[in-house]
Formats: structure tokens, sequence, C-alpha cells
């Protein structure tokens, strides 16, 4: 229920995301989804993509640093209450949120929220146990 | 033959003392009659070589310092008819007029025969294949490297300083087994090997001799446990004669001074006083065997100790500790004293921080400020910006413990800090 993600290292200069993206596009491998995390002097892009090896090689070779650890993804409807109703499953389970974010999902009116939970398993348990769709790379593709 | 050369570093102590008087007392004259400089400074102090009656009294002639090279720009201190001199190298000076030093075919001969003691001490042999990679020219490590390691008889391919893709093709297909360069020119050949799929793990490189520029400790440790070559430190300046002045041996526990040519002392860099065996303080050379450019007490700004206990290699030669800092680099912020090195090993204290940082000074008003760019090696990096906040933080922890003063820590990408093919470039000071 796990699906992979590849955080890359981003200097806050003018045209390293481009660069990135260009090196992705170039390796043809498409980004489903994406967040940029920023301080003033750096960012972190996370991405989920379609083809995580390929991504890993084709930034490697331009010594662009990533990392690919699992995320969870969660399935809710498109509709106000969405996310409230899963972190209303995680209250009191002690599991904590690292980061997160959203993307919408091209089937219709459902969005998917990417997890990244300190205690994963935990999190997945508690979010089935509430009938919360937790989905598969596979399904997302 | 050659045997006879490697017998002088187990001399015992008496003999060699004997034999550094003789020398000593001979250049002192050779100096005192040629180099005006020399008579004067010796009149101005009352003394004169005949005043040499043991080692010690060495203390009572006066000091030769880098100015007085450059005031005497370029020949005026050689002791040398030119028609004597065979060589010329130059350092380049960081300010102004470069260094410039003379060698007869005398000296050359010197120069390699310590250069050869140097690679003997690190258990190089006939049979090593070495890629001399330290630069050719007016620089004194290619030529001075080259000639020992003819010397002693080694395969010798002199590659020069650069073109970092060929010296990897050349170490792979010529069979390689020791390199000569500085350590972090061999840090980036190390990450150039790796890129290009053949990584130096894999080749049949052993030893790297590596020097021309101060490293630590720590960044021994992290060449060897990266590669698996054995990193061994020489020292040298150009003005005593190059590289071949000491030598870390197998054991790897100080340089070996080659002190038949070379006297040391270790004085307070404050008073000029001489310091006993152990104290650290500032190295000062004589060469008293060296006829183009015989300098007296010349001092090195180098800060180390000496010890003169038998090495567990059994040789008696004198020992320096590493000279992990020059007087040269330091740098002075806010009225804090601080050396690059420091900075380097307080980096490579923190597991996956990468060898390749800057150090930039800049001023706003009337207040310095340091910032350290530190590469996120992928070791380094986490998906989490409070990883890296937290890695920011440590930095600048250690060096407010260190020094007291506040850092600015950015990290940047991989390969983003400048690479050099000779010393590395570790200050940016931008405040003049
Ligand atoms: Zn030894």
């Amino acid at each position: 229920m796990k699906i992979p993600q590849i955080s890359v290292f981003l200097e806050n200069k003018a045209g390293r995301l481009a660069h990135v993206t260009r090196v992705l596009r170039d390796a043809r491998v498409n980004i489903l989804a994406l967040s940029l995390a920023d301080t003033s002097d750096f960012g972190i892009l996370r991405l989920i993509v379609d083809n995580i090896d390929q991504a890993k090689e084709a930034l490697a070779a331009e010594s662009i640093v990533s990392m690919v650890n699992d995320v969870t993804a969660v399935e809710v409807d498109n509709r106000p209450g969405g996310l409230a109703a899963i972190l209303d499953a995680l209250e009191g389970g002690g599991v904590n949120v690292e980061y997160m974010y959203a993307f919408a999902e091209h089937r219709a009116k459902k969005a998917a929220l990417i997890f990244r939970f300190d205690d994963p398993e935990t999190a997945i348990r508690l979010l089935k146990g509430k009938g919360i769709n937790v989905i598969s790379g596979g399904e997302i593709l | 033959m050659r045997e006879d050369l490697f017998l002088k570093d187990f001399l015992d102590r008496d003999s060699l003392r004997q034999i550094q008087f003789t020398r000593l007392r001979e250049t002192l004259e050779r100096v005192y009659e040629r180099v005006p400089f020399y008579r004067k400074s010796f009149d101005e102090r009352g003394v004169t070589p005949a005043d040499l009656t043991c080692l010690e009294d060495l203390s009572k002639f006066p000091f030769t310092l880098k100015t007085d090279l450059r005031d005497h720009y370029p020949f005026g201190l050689f002791a040398a008819d030119m028609s004597e001199v065979v060589r010329i190298h130059a350092s380049s000076g960081t300010t102004g007029r470069p260094t410039v030093v003379g060698y007869t075919q005398e000296d050359i001969r010197i120069w390699s025969e310590v250069m050869c003691r140097t690679f003997h001490c690190i258990g190089i042999t006939p049979n090593d294949v070495v890629q001399n990679a330290y630069g050719y020219g007016l620089f004194t490590g290619g030529l001075g490297a080259h000639y020992g390691l003819e010397r002693l008889g080694c395969t010798v391919i002199p590659m020069s300083g650069g073109n970092t893709e060929k010296q990897i093709m050349v170490m792979n297909d010529f069979g390689v087994t020791a390199i000569c360069c500085t350590p972090s020119y061999f840090l980036f050949l190390a990450e150039k090997a790796e890129e290009m799929g053949c990584p130096i793990s894999g080749t049949k490189l052993r030893k790297g001799i590596f020097g021309a520029e101060p490293w630590s400790e720590e960044m021994r440790q992290r060449i060897e446990s990266m590669t698996g070559v054995g990193a061994f430190d020489i020292y040298g300046l150009s003005e005593v004669i190059g590289p071949g002045v000491s030598s870390d041996c197998e054991v790897k526990c100080g340089l070996h001074i080659f002190e038949d040519h070379f006297y040391p002392e270790i004085i307070d860099p404050a008073t000029g006083e001489v310091l006993p065996p152990g104290a650290e303080g500032e190295l000062v050379f004589t060469m008293i065997t060296k006829q183009a450019l015989p300098l007296i007490r010349y001092r090195t700004r180098d800060i180390t100790s000496l010890d003169y206990e038998k090495c567990a290699c059994g040789r008696t030669i004198v020992r320096m500790g590493r000279v992990s800092h020059r007087s040269d680099d330091m740098l002075i912020v806010r009225g804090v004293n601080l050396f690059p090195s420091q900075i380097e090993s307080l980096l490579l204290e923190i597991e996956g921080t990468s060898p390749h940082y800057l150090i930039v000074l800049s001023r706003t008003g009337a207040m310095d400020d340091l910032e350290v760019r530190v590469e996120v090696s992928p070791e380094l990096f986490s998906d989490e910006i409070k990883g890296l906040e937290r890695l920011r933080n440590v930095i600048g922890h250690k060096i407010k413990d260190l020094y007291g003063l506040s850092a600015k820590v950015s990290l940047v990408e991989p390969g983003s800090i400048e690479r050099s093919v000779g010393k590395a470039k570790r200050v940016l000071d931008l405040r003049k």
C-alpha cells in the first residue's frame, strides 16, 4: 500500500526547478504528483513519477542528489470534509504526519493525498479500519 | 648504492649531529662570503660563521623571511654563480611577485635523493607504476616527484595536472599502483572515476602521495575508507627545496625530516626564541647542503612540533607533526583566528558530509560575515526540511563551539563548489 516517492535537493537559485523537470522530461519520466517545500536557502522537491528507476538514474547522471522512500497514498472524495475524515481516523492512534500533499486524480470526483507518516504501518491499519481507501502505486498510474 | 642512500634515515643521532654541524658551518661560511644580504645581516647581529661551535649556536644567527626573498627578487639571495645554476622554479605568490628559487646540478641531485627517500619511506618500490599528477612547470611538485621516482627506479607516468578523464583512463589501462597529487584533486578524481563507472577501488591503485596543501587527519581517514587507497602526507616548500623536505612513513605517525639536508628548529613565533623538543611552534629550516639558495633559519610560517624519538619504522631522523595549518592561511574573522583546515576537520566529523566546502567571508558595515558552504551528499540528504535544518544547525553549533562565532551555513548542490586540479580553493574573501 506504500508507493515510492523521489525527493530532490534544490538550491534556491533561479532555474534549478526547471533544470530538474527538463532532466526528467528528457528521460521520458512522467510526473504524477509534485510538491515543493522550501526554506529561504534551499528546497526539497518531492515527486511521484511513473518510472522511479529511470528518474533516479537520469538525476544521478546530472549529479542531482535524490533519494527514494515510501509514502502512503490515500483516496478521498473530492468534497468538503475529505481530509478531515482521514485526520480523524488517525487521531488517537499516535501517528504523526511528517508532511503531506494532494493532487486531484483524473478519475472523476476523487482526490489523492500523499502522506509521509512516522509510522506508516499503524497509519494504514487505522485508515483501513475506518474504511478509507489506501491506494497502491498501480492504481495511481 | 641505493641501499646506502636509505641508510641515511637510520644513522645514530650522534653521527647525524656531527654531519649536520660540519655542513651547517660550511653553509654559513658560503653565504657569508657570497651573499651580500647575509654578510650584512650577520654583521648587524655581530656574528660570524666562526661563532658556530655547536648546533645550538645557530640560534645566534638572524632569521630569513619570505619577504627577504621578495625584496631580492629574482636572484638576489643566490649563493652560486648563474653559470652554475641549472634550474629555476617559482611559486605563484598570492600577492605580488612570485618567490623564485634556483638549483645547481648538485642541488638537483640532492633533491632527487630526498624525493627518492620520500618514496622509499612510504613503501614505494621499483615495481610500482606511479602516475605523477603534480603540475610540471614552474611549480616544484611535478619535476621534484619525477626525479625522485626515476631515481628510485619506478615506472613514472608524467601526467601533470588536469585532464581528469585521461588521468582515469591511464590509471586503469596502465595498471597504476601509486599516484602523486594534491589530496583535494585525488578526491575529485575519485568522484569522477565513480561517475565514469570505474571506481578507484576497482583499480590497482594502492598508495597516494599527497602534498602541496594542508590537509587533516580526518581527510586521510575519509580518503582511505572511501577509496581503499593508503593516503600519505609529504611536506615541502619551494623555498627549502620543493617536495622532499619530510614525509610520512608507513607507520603514519609524523613526517620524517631529511635532516642531514634540512636542519629544523621550532621557535616561538612571537619572540623568535628556540623552543625545546616536543613544543609546538613555528618551523624554521636551514638548508645545510644546498648551493644555489641556502637560506639560513628560514621561517616557514608552519606550526608544528618535533619528535626525536626513534620511530616504530626504525628511522632515527626527527619527525614533525603533520602541518594542518599554515599561519599564512589564518583568517581573522571578527577578531577570531580561524584556519580552513579546522573547518574541514569539523565537517568531516559529521557522518556523510562531503569534503567539498568553501568558506566565504564578506562584510556588512564594520561586521565580518562568515559563511560556510557545504555540498549536500546523497548520504546527507533528507526528504524532510527539518532533517536538513538539523544538519545546518549541527554544523553551525560546532563552529560556534570552536570559535564563538555565528556562521551562516549554506547547503549547496553536489558539484557546485569549484574543483581544482592543484591546490584546493577553500576561501573566498570578499572583504577587500
Ligand atoms: Zn617512521
